[in-house]
């Protein structure tokens, strides 16, 4: 209670706007990190029977606090619902924000923010009863499509349709789970929103077999984490360990196979896990172990993505565009030199 | 009289209605079938209450409950309803992401805050009161933890302050005003100079205290309840003595209660909950911990107070004029009128729409899921995003209705005892 009167009195004796720098300090002294995550989006960041929060953006959250503190648990999830996840990120109530957030220019530019890379390609996909008969987004023309209104969606199916000379009936919805109850009422031949999302919900229908998410996606929805812009040094940390998490999957660094590297050839390897006699995480103020703990913590990228967005995590969503440029995706991360 | 046959000396017993106007049959007839439309209209009710439970009853009874996931839930029976998700889920529903070794702390104050607010409803336990006024502060301790004296320097701030007017009151000074501002400027000195100190002190030698659980693990119908009855019990005094205000013959005191009454009910609360959530932290410095749940209580209250004038000063309107002039009259002074004559009027005229309010308030609370707490409609769709639990809709919300539901009804079911009781102009 005094905490806070002294709170009150300071904001009433300071004026507002101080910037906010070196958040890699602020952090270490509170002891965890605070990270912004959805409210709730299958796969991405939930909560469990149990309590705990789990997720693919959860995870990311966890190897980052793990690079950090060599603790994944030291980080406290602040759950943002869409209306305020920018504005809380904005004003410091979380240093990064991984809220399956898409990319865009204004929210680069015009909110000041500083996206850290992508961590899932998504795009706006459609799902159809298998009876309806249709293999492809092109055979809609004439369809019914429940779409939720006021959002990117609904401009991009728009957009698809025109470019494509065919005509649709919009039924409008307010939200993905009024989009799932009349599709599955028979009020829409289709019904569309982001991709993972149409997984998400068709693993739970009663009877799965009897839909189908069509293979088109007819948007960029780039999903990654952000911060505020302004400090460089924060930015290049959560661009990295994200990073760290992807060249791990590329040289096959698995969580349980991550201490038996010590005698590669690859130097990167090397260097990326801190066994080498060259300490270049010193240059972004990181101890030599730090992305070694990251990985440790929930596995590679893959590893995640498998546990969450997999099918171990029983959403079954195919890697696709989002497989490593090894494998025919495009999952590319800049050289770690 | 000998000239008569026969005299009856006792009257006959009454012989009983006809069967069909008593009982079950004659109250039937007498209210649900007294005319063709009457008829007509329990024909259709009765065939409009049946279409409506035809299928919940079947789906809510047949219901699974020990299903680990709802893709088996739709296995055994896609018709029915998937009870699974409470039964996994019920200790989030209710106490949101409480450490589950201290769900005891939510629990006791739950109980405590039943046995604190039966003085106030039940006059005959008015003696026990101490503890409703002792219970606010236990709450918090209880259901945040950290060091009791830290909340009880608050107690002791006040008591501190009430004994500085006592004292101040028999010296020289005459004036009610004065001596109550004297006192309140010594209490703040208290707060801001030695409070922190006797804290620290007071710790040291009797260290009492639980494990700190942060605002961000409260949620579940906890939180309803948090920001609900604060609000509650906050906006009910404020919004008196705003009433109070926007009747004073002092034009600033006048024109800050309108100003505020018009300004705050001019707006959604919505819009005042988005400033508490994501506007006060920009003015705020940074780093500055000012608590969410705090923050969201604040402005439910600010809300709740300014309803709660008007519907004060609906009651005070319908006081005759006289009353005001018989106290005076008496020689009673200002505060005293109010406090033995006129309101006491006022606030029994204004009961259904004082508990109206409440309810309205209790609901609203509902309202933070869009800030991203997690009470429990948001904790619903973050249940939702359970790739176990995808897809699950009524269930959740038939069970977050129900509680929502006893506990408005229980308002509403006192404020009408409350009013037969009060019943003295019949």
């Amino acid at each position: 209670m005094k905490k806070l009167f002294l709170g009150v009195l300071t904001a009433l004796t300071l004026v507002a706007g101080s910037s906010i720098a070196a958040t890699l300090d602020d952090v270490k002294a509170r002891g965890n990190l605070l990270c912004g995550v959805s409210t709730g989006a299958p796969g991405f960041a939930t909560v469990d029977d149990s309590g705990k929060n789990v997720g693919f953006d959860v995870d990311y959250c966890r190897a980052l606090a793990a690079a950090i503190f060599g603790d994944p648990m030291a980080v406290k999830f602040v759950p943002l619902t869409s209306a305020v996840r920018f504005t809380a990120l904005a004003a410091g109530e979380v240093d990064i924000l991984a809220r399956n957030t898409t990319w865009t220019y204004s929210r680069d530019t015009d909110l000041k923010q500083t996206f850290l890379g992508v961590n899932y390609y998504d795009g706006q996909g459609f799902m159809v009863k298998k009876d309806l008969g249709v293999k492809s987004t092109l055979e809609l023309d004439g369809a019914t499509v429940c779409i939720q209104v006021g959002t990117t969606t609904e401009l991009n199916l728009a957009d698809y349709f025109k470019e494509n000379g065919m005509s649709y009936e919009p039924v409008p919805t307010a939200d993905n789970a009024e989009s799932q109850q009349q599709y599955l009422a028979g009020a829409c031949d289709t019904y569309t929103t982001d991709a993972s999302a149409l997984h998400g919900t068709r693993v739970n229908l009663e009877n799965p077999d009897a839909h189908l998410v069509l293979p088109e996606i007819i948007s960029k929805e780039p999903l990654g984490p952000l911060v505020r812009h302004g400090d460089d040094q924060w930015a290049d940390i959560g661009r990295w360990v994200l990073n760290a998490l992807v060249i791990a999957e590329e040289k096959g660094i698995t969580k349980a196979n991550i201490d038996s590297w010590g005698d590669t050839k690859d130097a990167e390897i090397h260097r990326l896990l801190g066994t080498g006699d060259t300490d270049i995480l010193a240059m972004m103020g990181m101890p030599k172990n730090a992305l070694y703990n990251a990985i440790k913590a929930g596995g590679n990228y893959g590893e995640i993505f498998e546990n969450n967005l997999g099918a171990t995590g029983g959403i079954n969503i195919e890697r696709g565009v989002n497989a490593s440029w090894t494998k025919g995706g495009i999952l590319y991360s800049p050289p770690f030199r | 009289m000998k000239n008569y046959a026969y005299v009856r000396e006792k009257s006959i017993p009454p012989s009983p209605p006809p069967l069909i106007e008593v009982g079950v049959i004659g109250w039937i007839r007498q209210n649900l079938f007294s005319s063709w439309f009457n008829s007509f209209l329990t024909l259709f009710s009765l065939y409009f209450i049946f279409i409506c439970l035809i299928d919940f009853i079947p789906w809510a009874w047949g219901g699974h409950w020990n299903a680990k996931s709802l893709r088996e839930c739709m296995d055994l029976d896609p018709n029915v309803a998937c009870f699974s998700v409470l039964a996994a889920r019920w200790e989030q529903l209710l106490f949101g992401l409480y450490p589950a070794d201290q769900y005891w702390r939510p629990t006791l104050t739950f109980v405590f805050l039943i046995l604190s607010i039966i003085p106030i409803l039940f006059p005959r336990f008015f003696r026990y009161f101490w503890f409703s006024v002792i219970y606010p502060g236990l709450a918090i301790w209880l259901l945040w933890g950290g060091s009791i004296w830290s909340i009880a320097i608050i107690y002791i701030g006040v008591i501190f302050g009430v004994a500085s007017f006592t004292v101040l009151s028999k010296g020289v000074i005459r004036s009610t005003s004065v001596n109550l501002t004297l006192s309140i400027v010594i209490t703040l000195l208290f707060f801001l100079f030695l409070s922190s100190t006797l804290t620290e002190f007071l710790s040291y030698l009797i260290p009492i205290s639980l494990p700190f659980v942060e605002s961000l693990r409260m949620g579940g119908f906890t939180l309803s309840l948090i920001v609900g009855i604060s609000g509650i019990v906050a906006s009910f005094p404020i919004g008196i003595l705003l009433a109070l205000g926007r009747q004073s013959n002092l034009p600033i005191i006048k024109m800050i209660c309108v100003g505020f009454i018009e300004f705050i009910r001019g707006v959604p609360l919505i819009t005042l909950l988005f400033v508490a959530s994501v506007l006060l932290n920009y003015f705020l410095p940074p780093g500055t911990n000012f608590d969410i749940v705090l923050r969201v209580v604040i402005m439910v209250t600010l809300f709740s107070a300014a309803y709660m004038a008007e519907v004060i000063r609906g009651g005070l309107a319908g006081l005759p004029l006289g009353q005001h002039e018989a106290s005076a009259s008496l020689g009673l002074t200002y505060w005293q009128s109010q406090r033995l004559i006129i309101m006491p009027q006022a606030l029994k005229i204004s009961i259904p729409g004082i508990v109206n309010t409440f309810i309205g308030l209790f609901k609203d609370t509902t309202l933070v899921s869009i800030i991203s707490l997690r009470d429990p409609i948001g904790l619903a769709s973050t249940i939702r995003a359970d790739t176990k639990w995808n897809g699950i809709y009524w269930e959740l919300y038939v069970a977050i209705g129900l509680m929502f539901f006893i506990v408005c009804f229980g308002m509403s079911q006192y404020s009408q005892y409350l009013e037969r009781k009060l019943q003295t102009d019949k």
